[in-house]
C-alpha cells in the first residue's frame, strides 16, 4: 500500500504513473465490456456503464463541496461554531478586504477590455497581411506559459535598481525611463499603480487568446458586405467602426466575459510577483492564504463563494448576448 | 471558465477557410489591400504591440544565458557588446543541490499524463451516452454537467481537502490526478459532446442496424473521427496542467509538487538570483512551448470551440 502512496525515486514515480493509467484502463474496460456482454442489457445499465463513474466523480467533487463549501462560509475559523453572516460582514466592511475588492474590481474591469482592444485592433491589422499566422504566433505564445512563468517574465522587466554612481539598471523598464532622463520607479511597491503593473501581465497573457477569437470572427464576415462597403465609400478606420465591429459582435462579447471569468480566479500572478504584499492582493489570493494558511475556513469559505457569486453575473450576460445574437440571426 | 460559442466560430477554421466566395485570390488581394487601414501607422502599431509581446521573453532568454556576474552588472541588451553565454545557468538549476528541478521536472510529467488521459476517457465515454444514447433525464443532466463549468474550482477546495486528510491520501499524486481529472470534467464533456453531435446520425444508425451495441459503435465508429477533437482538448488539458499552481499548492505535498509550484519558490526566496530564476522559468516552459508550437491548429481549434479554461 505504501508503495502505490508515496514515491520517491524518479522510477518509482514514473512506474506508479503507469500503474495508475493501466489500472485506469482496467476498470474502464471491465466496466464497458461488462456491460457489452450482457444480451439486451436495459438502457439504465448501459448508461451507468458510460456515465457513472463520471457522475460519481463530479458528484464527489463538485457538487458535494460546492455545497459543504457555502454551508462552511457560515461557520467559524475552524469549523466548529455558527457564525451567521459574519464572515461576509469581514470580507466587506474590513478596510483590508475593501482594498482587495477594489483591486478585484480593477483586474476583472481592465484586463477584459484592454487585452480584448488589443486583440481586436491587432486581428484587423494583421489580417490578410504577409506574416499572419508568425504574426499571430508572437502574441498567441504567451498563452502557452504557465502564469508563474508570465510572471518571472514581467518581474524581470519591472526590476530596479537604485539609481547612483555607475550602477546600471538591468530591467527593460526602468531602463527605459532612464534614457528617457526620468528616475527609475519601484513599480511594485506603491499603491495603487502596482496593481496596474501586475493587470499587465494578465493582458499581456490574455491578449493571444481575444486575438485569435476575433481574427477567426473577422475573416468569416462575407466578402460581399466588405466589398458593398467599400463602394459606398467606407475606408480604414471607417471600415473597422462600421462594418468589422458591428459584425464580430458575438465574438467580443465571448472574449470580453471568457477573460472576465479567467481573469476573476487568477492568483497565479499576485503570488509570484508581489506575494499579496503592498496592497495588491485580489479575492482569488485572499482566498488561498486565507485557506491554507491562515487556516480560516470559515473565511476562506466565504471568498470562495464570493468569487462564485461573480462569475453568475457574468454567465448571464454571456448567455443572454448569445441568445440575442441568436434571435437576429 | 466556459461560454457558449457561437455556431458560426465553430464553422469557422482557422487558416484561410473564408466562406465560399465567387472572387479569385487577385480580386481578394486587391480587396484586401485597399479595405486594409494599410496606413504607415497601422503598420507601425502592429509592429510595436508584436514588439512589446516578444521582447520580454527574449530578454529573459538572453539572461538566462549570461554568467551570474554580468546578468547583476548590466542590462541583457548590452550582452551582444561583449557575448558570453554558457549553459551553466541551467545545468545549476536542473542539477544543483539547492534547486534540483530536474526532480520537480519528473513530478510535472507523472502528474501531467495520468490527468489529461482520465479525464478525456471519462469525458469521452460521458459525452456519447449524452449524444447518442435515450434515457430518461438525459438533458436535465446535460444541463446540470454543462452548469457546473461555472463553478470556480476555490469553491471545492477546503471540503475537498478534509476529504482527502480524513482518508489518508493527501498530499499524494492520487489526489492531484483525482481533483485535476474532476475539474477538467465538466468542460471536456461539453466540448466533446458538442464534436460528437456533428457526426451524421445516419452513420450511427446504419451500425446501429448492422447490429451494433453501444461499446462497439463507440470504439469502431466514433472514436476514429473523434481524434482531432481529442487532440484539441488533450492540448488543452496538457497546458493546464503542466502550468497550473492552485491544485498543485492546495492538494500536492513537498515531494509531490510540479514545477510550477518549486519555480514560484524560487521566485519568492531568490527573489534577485536572476540567473537562477531565468533558467528555471524556461526551463518549467519549454515542454508547453514544443507542445503548443508543434500542435498550435489543435490549440485554436479547442479555442474556437468555445472554451477557456481558468
Amino acid at each position: 500500500m505504501d508503495w502505490l502512496l508515496h514515491a520517491d525515486t524518479t522510477g518509482h514515480k514514473l512506474a506508479l504513473m503507469v500503474v495508475a493509467i493501466l489500472l485506469f484502463v482496467a476498470v474502464m474496460s471491465v466496466l464497458l465490456f461488462g456491460v457489452d456482454r450482457i444480451k439486451r442489457a436495459p438502457t439504465w445499465l448501459v448508461v451507468t456503464g458510460f456515465l457513472g463513474p463520471t457522475l460519481l466523480f463530479l458528484a464527489f467533487g463538485l457538487v458535494y463541496p460546492g455545497l459543504n463549501t457555502i454551508r462552511l462560509s457560515l461557520f467559524d475559523a475552524k469549523s466548529r461554531n455558527f457564525v451567521g453572516a459574519d464572515n461576509y460582514v469581514t470580507a466587506f466592511t474590513d478596510p483590508q478586504f475593501q482594498i482587495v475588492l477594489r483591486n478585484t474590481v480593477l483586474w476583472v474591469v481592465l484586463v477584459p477590455l484592454c487585452a480584448t482592444a488589443i486583440g481586436l485592433v491587432y486581428a484587423v491589422l494583421i489580417d490578410r497581411a504577409r506574416f499572419e499566422s508568425f504574426a499571430k504566433t508572437l502574441i498567441f505564445l504567451p498563452m502557452a506559459i504557465s502564469l508563474v512563468g508570465a510572471s518571472i517574465i514581467w518581474k524581470f522587466v519591472y526590476e530596479y535598481k537604485p539609481n547612483q554612481g555607475n550602477i546600471q539598471q538591468i530591467g527593460l523598464a526602468n531602463q527605459l525611463l532612464v534614457w528617457l532622463g526620468f528616475e527609475p520607479q519601484q513599480f511594485l511597491l506603491h499603491q495603487p499603480w502596482n496593481t496596474l503593473f501586475l493587470i499587465v501581465v494578465m493582458i499581456w497573457i490574455q491578449a493571444g487568446f481575444a486575438m485569435t477569437v476575433i481574427s477567426a470572427a473577422v475573416k468569416a464576415i462575407p466578402d460581399d458586405i466588405v466589398e458593398a462597403a467599400r463602394l459606398d465609400g467606407l475606408h480604414g478606420l471607417g471600415m473597422f467602426r462600421y462594418i468589422t465591429v458591428p459584425s464580430i459582435r458575438p465574438a467580443l462579447v465571448v472574449v470580453l466575459t471568457t477573460i472576465a471569468m479567467a481573469t476573476l480566479k487568477v492568483f497565479d500572478v499576485v503570488r509570484t510577483m508581489t506575494g499579496g504584499n503592498f496592497k495588491t492582493s485580489v479575492v482569488a489570493y485572499e482566498f488561498y492564504t486565507q485557506s491554507f494558511r491562515a487556516e480560516n475556513a470559515g473565511l476562506g469559505a466565504a471568498l470562495a463563494v464570493i468569487l462564485f457569486v461573480l462569475v453568475i453575473p457574468i454567465v448571464v450576460y454571456n448567455v443572454r448576448q448569445l441568445r440575442l445574437a441568436e434571435e437576429v440571426r | 471558465m466556459t461560454v457558449i460559442p457561437p455556431t458560426d466560430l465553430l464553422d469557422s477554421q482557422v487558416g484561410d477557410s473564408r466562406k465560399e466566395s465567387k472572387l479569385s485570390r487577385a480580386d481578394k488581394r486587391a480587396i484586401a489591400v485597399k479595405g486594409r487601414l494599410s496606413s504607415p501607422w497601422a503598420s507601425a502599431l502592429a509592429i510595436v504591440i508584436a514588439l512589446l509581446w516578444t521582447i520580454p521573453t527574449l530578454g529573459l532568454l538572453v539572461t538566462s544565458f549570461r554568467p551570474r556576474s554580468d546578468i547583476r552588472r548590466s542590462g541583457w541588451w548590452t550582452a551582444w557588446q561583449d557575448p558570453n553565454f554558457s549553459f551553466d545557468n541551467y545545468t545549476e538549476v536542473l542539477f544543483g543541490s539547492s534547486t534540483k528541478l530536474s526532480t520537480y521536472f519528473i513530478n510535472s510529467l507523472v502528474i501531467t499524463l495520468p490527468a489529461v488521459v482520465i479525464p478525456i476517457s471519462l469525458a469521452l465515454l460521458a459525452a456519447y451516452a449524452f449524444a447518442w444514447i435515450d434515457f430518461k433525464g438525459r438533458n436535465i443532466l446535460f444541463v446540470a454537467v454543462f452548469a457546473l463549468q461555472v463553478v470556480p474550482i476555490q469553491v471545492t477546495m477546503i471540503p475537498l481537502l478534509t476529504q482527502y486528510n480524513r482518508s489518508g491520501v493527501s498530499g499524494t499524486f492520487w489526489v492531484i490526478w483525482l481533483s485535476h481529472s474532476i475539474f477538467a470534467l465538466p468542460l471536456a464533456i461539453y466540448l466533446l459532446h458538442n464534436f460528437m453531435k456533428q457526426i451524421p446520425r445516419e452513420l450511427v444508425e446504419a451500425a446501429r442496424v448492422d447490429g451494433a451495441g453501444h461499446v462497439k459503435i463507440f470504439f469502431r465508429v466514433l472514436l476514429p473521427l473523434l481524434t482531432p477533437a481529442i487532440a484539441s482538448f488533450a492540448i488543452f488539458q496538457f497546458l493546464w496542467v503542466w502550468n497550473d499552481l492552485l491544485v498543485a499548492l492546495v492538494f500536492g505535498a513537498p515531494d509531490t509538487a510540479p514545477l510550477t509550484v518549486r519555480v514560484a519558490e524560487l521566485a519568492g526566496t531568490r527573489g534577485s538570483q536572476w540567473h537562477l530564476l531565468s533558467a528555471g522559468a524556461f526551463v518549467a516552459m519549454v515542454v508547453p512551448l514544443i507542445v503548443f508550437l508543434a500542435l498550435q491548429r489543435y490549440f485554436v481549434r479547442g479555442l474556437l470551440a468555445g472554451s477557456v479554461k481558468g
